[in-house]
């Protein structure tokens, strides 16, 4: 009885362990979550100034009913001046100077772009949302701490004071960024986005699996079906498993000693990219489809040879049907890791400063880890919260990507 | 009478060991031919020899001669898909591919190339099932998986799977052993009905169903043939002293 008493117990205290180990790893996990959710949700929204503009004909040097063409061309700096003139007349013209630095350098392009859709306001004035530079959106978010010393701080005393004026007359406002999620990426925090890196990396992701996911299962179908077992097999089998512990930056490695060096493939290129994941993900997938193929029960197989389906006919018809849920889920985990992966991406020069969003797999082009690991270097505090958002994407990214395994899986299941 | 298969002093070993030791034994056309003996005694080897299902196993090697017809079934002439599509064969244990019913028995007479239209094919299917006497209990839901039928219907549409090609010769590997006493009687009766198109080899683990449904029998021990004839005279006057021990059930 004592036994039985103490056994229980033991029982007891195992299950215990149990819980407060799923407790603690879930607890790590929305730690993560919730942090980088805290510092990375400002980065979809900006800050913005209501601005009334007056569009002056005369010095946009424009003509009535003017093209898209000719306001593209045009010159908004005297513009900009004329306004900052008249709306802050009661300032110096250095102090002027000043609160122009509240808002983003760029600020030309945002009235230029403004006025090419709404041709209308030519010659009129109209509230504009002219974006706030990185600074202001920062103290705007309450990312900045206003006790610093003025010399310590980007933004000074009389600056401060204009920003609480227009935050007193409802001028300021934080908005959805769009063009977060529209643009490549750039020297300032203000027009930086994600665009860019996305695109990047599904390309990258597209060329891995359009390479890895039908050499791996010709391989393994070869290697399982048709391979006589033997010590070359076993070779095979080992070595395959070795690759798939093999730290990927030998892979960006190889990819830069074969395929940039001996080959010549272009550097930076989201095709250069998707070859070295599909090295790292083949093993993946290739232990993921043996196992599958190992797992159809062999009476399916000799039903249909005893029908006098041939081997060909058995593999494409029975097996690798039955076989392919698990092979898909293989296939995701490895895309999942691919996706994230930087490291090999740092040899073969997929991590650079580009602004233009890549529209093939020829050009160059940042995968999202690299453009996150690019931004995390960056001093300016505007790109630490761009930095989490998009490790946010990322993670919605790959969280997408494992419900649509968990899809196929069930779709493709069969129930016996 | 006529021989559906002929063999002639087949030996099999599985890399060194001999499972069948020189055995020659012949089917005829139209009856129902079971082979009994102990676990191991190669009655199963030796089933799987006649559509050479052991040739997928590396280990195994067959020699002899067992010929279809006349025609040597091991020779270069012969393809093996070819064979197999004249010598069906049911399982122990039912194993319907994880598809449609239709599809099931559809599949061996599609890759085979028997018909493009739809209409054939339809025809093929139902006779099928209706020969293997499945039809009616599952003739209004053709398209549910047939692995959702009973382990009795499943094994039944195995056997009209394995008719749907036509074959001359159907081989069963302990089609019962898995089914219960209602499903295997109505398996029993089918075995009867089929005789009268198919030579049928069962190999069976019960004596009383030899008994029932065959012609002749045949006794296997150790890898050897001890004793074959008339299903009769072995049940009720074997020559052999161990086949009289086995059928009184002394061992085995």
């Amino acid at each position: 009885m004592t036994n039985l008493a103490k056994r229980k117990k033991a029982e007891l205290r195992f299950r215990f362990y149990g819980i407060f180990s799923v407790f603690l790893s879930l607890l790590f996990v929305a730690i993560l979550i919730f942090n980088i959710c805290l510092s990375g949700i400002g980065g979809f929204y900006k800050t913005i100034f209501l601005t009334s503009i007056h569009f002056d004909q005369k010095l946009l040097n424009l003509e009535d009913n003017a093209s898209e063409e000719q306001i593209r061309n045009a010159s908004f700096s005297k513009l900009i001046k004329n306004n900052f003139d008249e709306t802050f007349k009661d300032y110096s013209k250095d102090e002027i100077k000043q609160i122009k630095k509240l808002f983003y350098r760029k600020i030309d392009i945002e009235l230029k772009n403004f006025l090419i859709s709404n041709p209308e306001f030519l010659n009129k004035t109209t509230k504009v949302e002219l974006t706030a530079s990185t600074h202001i959106d920062q103290i705007h978010k309450g990312n900045f701490d206003r006790s610093v010393q003025e010399k310590h701080r980007k933004v000074n005393n009389f600056q401060l004071e204009i920003y609480d004026k227009f935050v007193e007359d409802q001028k300021v406002k934080k908005v959805w960024n769009s063009t977060y999620f529209t643009s490549g990426d750039s020297r300032d925090p203000e027009s930086a986005g994600v665009a860019g890196s996305v695109m990047g990396s599904v390309f990258t992701i597209l060329i891995c699996f359009l390479l890895s996911f039908p050499i791996a299962i010709f391989a393994s179908i070869y290697l399982q079906e048709f391979a006589k077992t033997g010590k070359i097999t076993d070779l095979i089998e080992i070595n395959i498993n070795n690759l798939a512990a093999v730290p990927s930056i030998i892979f960006g490695l190889l990819g830069l000693g074969i395929l940039l060096n001996f080959f010549g493939l272009p550097r930076s290129t989201a095709l250069v990219g998707g070859i070295v994941l599909s090295f790292m993900t083949l093993p993946t997938i290739i232990v993921a489809c043996r196992s599958s193929l190992r797992a159809v029960p062999p009476s399916i197989r000799e039903a249909a040879l005893a029908l006098g389906a041939t081997k060909n006919q058995v593999v494409f018809h029975h097996v690798l049907p039955l076989a392919m849920p698990g092979t898909l889920t293989g296939a995701i985990i490895g895309l999942a890791r691919a996706i994230g992966e930087t490291a090999p991406l740092l040899m073969i020069g997929m991590v650079a400063f580009i602004m233009d969003i890549p529209s093939n797999p020829l050009e160059p082009a940042v995968g999202m880890p690299a453009q996150i690991y690019l931004w995390s270097e960056s001093s300016e505090r505007g790109f630490i919260e761009k930095t989490s958002s998009a490790i946010i994407l990322l993670l919605i990214f790959l969280i997408v990507v494992n419900f649509v395994s968990v899809y196929f899986r069930k779709k493709y299941e069969k129930k016996w | 009478m006529v021989n559906a298969i002929n063999t002639k002093n087949l030996n099999v070993y599985y890399r060194d060991q001999q499972a069948i030791h020189n055995i020659s034994l012949d089917f005829l056309k139209n009856k129902v031919t079971a082979l009994i003996g102990p676990s191991g005694c190669g009655k199963s080897t030796f089933l799987r020899c006649l559509n050479r299902m052991n040739d997928v196993i590396d280990i195994c090697r067959v020699e002899g001669n067992i010929s279809l017809n006349g025609i040597d079934i091991y020779s270069k002439e012969i393809e093996v898909e070819y064979l197999r599509e004249k010598i069906g064969m049911i399982f122990q244990k039912p194993n319907p591919f994880p598809k449609s019913i239709y599809d099931n028995v559809a599949y061996g007479p599609r890759i085979h190339g028997f018909t493009d239209k739809k209409e054939e094919m339809d025809l093929i299917v139902e006779t099928s099932l209706k020969k293997a006497g499945l039809f009616e209990e599952v003739k209004d839901r053709l398209e549910d998986m047939g692995t959702s039928l009973s382990g009795g219907q499943q094994q039944r549409l195995c056997i009209a799977r394995a008719i749907a090609i036509k074959p001359e010769v159907i081989l069963m590997d302990e089609p019962c052993s898995a089914l219960d006493p209602i499903a295997t009687s109505i398996i029993e009766e089918l075995i009867t009905d089929l005789k009268k198109s198919y030579t049928i080899i069962i190999v069976t683990h019960s004596m009383q169903q030899a008994a029932r449904v065959s012609d002749k029998t045949a006794f296997f021990h150790l890898g050897n043939l001890i004793e074959e004839g008339d299903t009769s005279k072995i049940f009720t006057k074997p020559d052999h002293q161990k086949t009289n021990d086995y059928i009184t059930g002394r061992f085995g």
